[in-house]
């Protein structure tokens, strides 16, 4: 488990974390997201030590990860693999020493046959065990990026610490590579930390999220409740959403649908029940992880709302009035 | 051409000079090469964005390494000389003058090999670090590992500017193709064997070149 309390970090005069709280835990994958500039990537630098932070404190399993305590700092870093948005692969060794390198950092050495067999084993992961011996240069991003996954858990991590690791890849790419994530979280039980500005990365993988802005976080959540329809502005604004442009007059009502809701023919249910008719107004219908999610906005008269909200609760349909 | 090259004397002569090149510039590229990476691991430890920043070192060991660049290679020579006298006995002859020569692509392959270490992807450096290296790793497994191929070429290089300055180094006795160049060719009129040196030299800074080139697709 992951515990940012309070966490405030500043370069120079500006702050960049202002008083940082998360946990994560055991076994998710966790989004940290926000725009370019919110101190995602800062955040995550600080987890793994490669950067230090001011005040308050992150615990890894209860142990804190302090800059100046080189020791237990190494023990720490090496429980936590990390990639990063441009693979920072060396490009003068080949793919199978690129993997064996942080084995290198630990005094292991990588030619005996059980080394041997954990990085073949690795690079089947990945499926990379055709190119052992090809040059990083020979490589395309999608395998690079795979190179460096094999790297980041060869030495047994318990954690895996994703800097923006599809922003430079195409979407069918970084698709395949957020498959090769949920494996590798799902098989070796290894809690994963991504942070991205992708909404589909967010949608497609993580359990949780965080939203970061302005180096603070402004809301925790499951991606589907944070995203369906966001309250705040900032959030409405990273996904685009034209959300401001209800109609004025009458009521909005909101109908939220999960899984099962999106094969009933609510709408029409309830146009035909309540004898009256209504304007849909705003509809979004999205995948996360391996369920829809949807949700719209009526828009009816002031009179038809309460009956329209007895309809919903009968049908056990989530709802909200909306302004 | 071959009615100069069947002249026994001038053979012999050249032939003589070429290996004393060879002997320079072999001793003195070995020297620097070893003496100067040690500055530029110091300049590049020490960088803003080196692994241990610090400032005051970085800007001393810059200046020095300015200083001893400026001299003009010839200045150097007569300078150098009651250092060159205590560290060989002697002030005169080809293996004096490897100190001079050694003194004075010292700090230049330290710039060089500076240069080329700094040049190593700072994503890399820190994928180091987050996997738990030390610095000295880091310096080893990942700066040094990664420039070789660019501090290769810095050493071809210098062994072609170092074959250059072996031809002054004649002026302290040191001997070589160039000072043979110079003495029989230019001051003697005798217009073959500037030739015949010229062309020694021209061919060997070639194969140097050549080799290097090879080594570094070799190596990158």
């Amino acid at each position: 488990m992951i515990q940012i309390q309070n966490v405030k970090k500043s370069f120079k005069k500006t702050e960049v974390l202002k008083d940082i709280s998360i946990e994560i835990e055991k076994g998710e994958i966790y989004g940290i997201i926000g725009q370019s500039g919110a101190g995602k990537s800062t955040l995550l630098r600080c987890i793994n030590g490669l950067e230090s932070y001011d005040d308050g404190q992150i615990l890894v399993d209860g142990q804190k990860v302090d800059i100046k305590d080189k020791t237990n700092l190494r023990l720490l870093q090496k429980r936590m693999g990390m990639i990063f948005q441009g693979f920072n692969l060396l490009e003068r060794l080949d793919v199978y020493q690129n993997v064996a390198l942080p084995m290198k950092f630990w005094g292991i050495n990588p030619n005996t046959p059980e080394s041997k067999d954990k990085i073949m084993k690795l690079l089947t992961l990945v499926g990379l065990e055709e190119k052992v011996h090809a040059k990083p240069r020979e490589l395309s991003g999608g395998q690079k990026q795979r190179v460096a996954i094999a790297r980041a858990l060869v030495l047994d991590p318990d954690f895996l610490l994703c800097d923006e690791a599809t922003s430079a890849l195409d979407p069918e790419i970084t698709r395949g590579i957020l498959a090769l994530l949920q494996k590798i979280n799902k098989e070796m039980g290894i809690t994963i930390v991504v942070v991205t500005h992708q909404m589909e990365v967010v949608k497609q993988i993580c359990q949780r999220v965080a939203f970061l802005s302005d180096g603070r976080v402004l809301a925790v959540g499951k991606p589907e409740q944070l995203f369906i329809w966001p309250k705040e502005r900032e959030i409405r604004d990273f996904l685009r959403e034209e959300s401001d442009k209800l109609p004025t007059t009458g009521v909005n009502l909101k109908l939220f649908f999960f899984g099962e809701g999106n094969q009933r023919p609510i709408v029409t249910m309830m146009s035909q029940e309540l004898g009256t008719d209504f304007n849909i107004c705003w509809a979004k219908l999205e995948d996360f992880r391996e369920d829809v999610y949807g949700s719209l906005v009526l828009n009816m008269e002031e009179k038809d709302l309460q009956r329209a909200c007895d309809f919903l609760d009968k049908h056990d349909v989530t709802w909200e009035v909306v302004s | 051409m071959s009615g100069i090259l069947s002249n026994a004397g001038m053979t012999e002569i050249i032939l003589n000079a070429f290996k004393q090149t060879l002997y320079m510039v072999f001793w003195s590229t070995l020297f620097s090469v070893i003496l100067g990476f040690i500055p530029a691991i110091i300049l590049t430890l020490t960088a803003p964005d080196g692994l241990k920043p610090n400032k005051i070192v970085y800007e001393i060991l810059s200046f020095i390494v300015n200083v001893f660049r400026s001299f003009p290679f010839i200045i150097l020579l007569v300078i150098l000389i009651p250092f060159t006298r205590l560290v060989v006995g002697k002030a005169i002859g080809t293996t004096a003058s490897i100190v001079p020569l050694t003194i004075s692509a010292i700090p230049y392959i330290a710039r060089v090999f500076e240069t080329s270490l700094r040049e190593t992807n700072p994503g890399v450096i820190e994928a180091a670090r987050s996997f738990g290296a030390s610095n000295f790793q880091i310096l080893m497994r990942v700066y040094v590992k990664e420039s070789i191929p660019r501090m290769l070429n810095g050493v071809v290089l210098l062994i072609i500017s170092l074959i250059g300055y072996s031809a002054m180094a004649g002026t302290v006795g040191g001997g070589g193709v160039g000072d043979i160049a110079i003495r029989y060719g230019y001051q003697q009129y005798k217009t073959d064997y500037l030739i015949v040196c010229s062309i020694i030299l021209i061919a060997f800074v070639q194969f140097i070149q050549m080799l290097g080139n090879y080594m570094y697709k070799k190596m990158s």
